[in-house]
């Protein structure tokens, strides 16, 4: 899981940074917003399910249940 | 040599992050948290064959190993509460942080009951 995720969260965003410089520089500031919150949104996602993998992991090495 | 990983993912995200913080710095704190989620996954691997070092030697050395499992749980918890307290402190909410930490105290105290119960037993003994 570690290192392509980790690559993939950095290309998104650095992709929703460009796209809301772009749509930003357009005049379109409200779709900036929205390109920024769904990045954050998918990130999140992303980042959930990983320390969720964390503690699941951490739970069974030090048999808190 | 997994160390060489593990610090050539840091480098990697540092950097990676010092651009990403520029642009937006939302996404540059999930990136952080993630890195630290593969390092801790990494390293959990390891701990892992320590745990069972551990759970071997107390076998042979017949301790209870109901002990060993508090002790282990108190070290899960101060590990978990470290990692959500330093991802507060990264993100400049430093309130939040030392409240994780309180909250990490009081359930270690609650784990280790049972070994303060049982010392104040082993110690009424002698006494009496």
């Amino acid at each position: 899981m570690s290192f392509d995720l980790i690559l993939r969260v950095a290309g998104i965003g650095l992709l929703v940074g460009i796209f809301a410089i772009i749509l930003s520089e357009a005049g379109k500031k409200e779709q900036a917003q929205m390109v920024t919150i769904a990045g954050v949104v998918v990130v999140l996602y992303m980042v959930v399910q990983g320390i969720s993998d964390l503690f699941v992991l951490v739970k069974s090495v030090f048999k808190l249940y | 040599m997994e160390i060489a990983q593990v610090i050539g993912l840091a480098i990697i995200v540092t950097v990676i992050g010092a651009v990403l913080k520029q642009i937006k710095p939302e996404m540059a704190l999930q990136l952080s948290i993630l890195a630290g989620v593969a390092i801790f996954l990494l390293v959990m691997d390891k701990i892992r064959l320590v745990v069972e070092l551990l759970q071997k030697l107390a076998d042979q050395a017949n301790v209870s190993s109901y002990y060993l499992f508090i002790v282990l749980k108190i070290v899960g918890v101060a590990y978990l509460a470290e990692f959500g307290c330093q991802i507060c402190k990264d993100a400049g909410e430093n309130a939040l942080a030392v409240k994780v930490e309180l909250a990490a105290k009081i359930f270690v105290v609650i784990l280790a009951i049972p070994i303060i119960v049982a010392i104040m037993e082993s110690m009424m003994k002698l006494l009496a």
